[in-house]
């Protein structure tokens, strides 16, 4: 399968293997490159429901560094560090947004677990990092205080 | 896009900057109508024929997206070459060698 697939939603390997069999057509292809029900979610809760396939860990070993305070909304800058061992994925959420998941990425083996990426947040909210390491799921979150919203 | 990868011992540091709109929906222009959504969805990273970054995006990343990772085993004049792909379909594919 091709690597670009392995992707953060359950049921990835039947999926895949249905794909890969050819199954499916286009449309679900993409809807596996894109878990849709994830990033259409309205609450933290309901992202997290449709990313995380068992129990959810609190972890230390995940670094959010983000600003304290930020004056423009719009262009929030986070950086993620996973410290523990296979990394697979790491998502990163702003829990108040009207759409919380803002960003998946998928950590194959040689490329490090640290991410630097922007986002929009709409208000002051807590940013939620979800890490998938060895099948499991952990998370931590920071309290970034949004002075403009910037979710327009 | 801009494109940057630079090795320093066993890790090379890729930056990414796309432009991009990046609209939510949920913005109004000037007349008061809404703009609809256009954002980026998946962005794919090789460095020659290896996927070393996947992302799915969703309407929360910024506006002229940047993004900035690590990968091992890239050396100086290696090719490291970016793809994006939008909600509406459009593509667009840049590359860049380590330096």
């Amino acid at each position: 399968m091709d690597s670009a697939r392995r992707i953060f939603i359950k049921n990835t390997s039947l999926v895949g293997l249905l794909v890969a069999a050819g199954f499916f057509g286009a449309r679900q292809a993409r809807a596996e490159l894109w878990n849709q029900p994830a990033f259409n979610a309205t609450s933290l809760e309901e992202a997290l429901v449709n990313i995380v396939d068992g129990p959810l860990l609190e972890s230390e070993d995940i670094k959010i560094l983000a600003p304290d305070i930020a004056e423009n909304g719009a262009v929030v800058p986070v950086e993620v560090v996973a410290a523990m061992d296979g990394v697979e994925s790491i998502a990163i959420l702003c829990e108040d947004n009207p759409n919380p998941l803002a960003a998946v990425y998928d950590i194959p083996e040689g490329t490090l677990p640290e991410i630097r990426t922007r986002v929009k947040m709409a208000g002051t909210s807590k940013v939620v990092v979800l890490v998938r390491a060895g099948g499991n799921f952990f998370r931590s979150s920071r309290h970034v205080k949004v002075i403009r919203g910037g979710c327009g | 896009m801009k494109l940057r990868a630079r090795s320093k011992g066993d890790i090379t540091d890729i930056r990414v900057l796309m432009l991009h709109d990046m609209e939510t929906g949920r913005r109004k222009d000037a007349n008061g109508e809404t703009v609809p959504a256009h954002y980026i969805q998946n962005v794919t990273v090789r460095h020659g024929s290896r996927v070393v970054l996947f992302a799915q995006w969703g309407t929360a990343v910024s506006k002229n997206p940047f993004l900035a990772f690590k990968i091992t085993g890239a050396r100086p004049g290696d090719r490291i070459q970016a793809t994006w792909v939008d909600n509406k379909g459009e593509s667009r594919t840049d590359e860049t060698i380590v330096t």
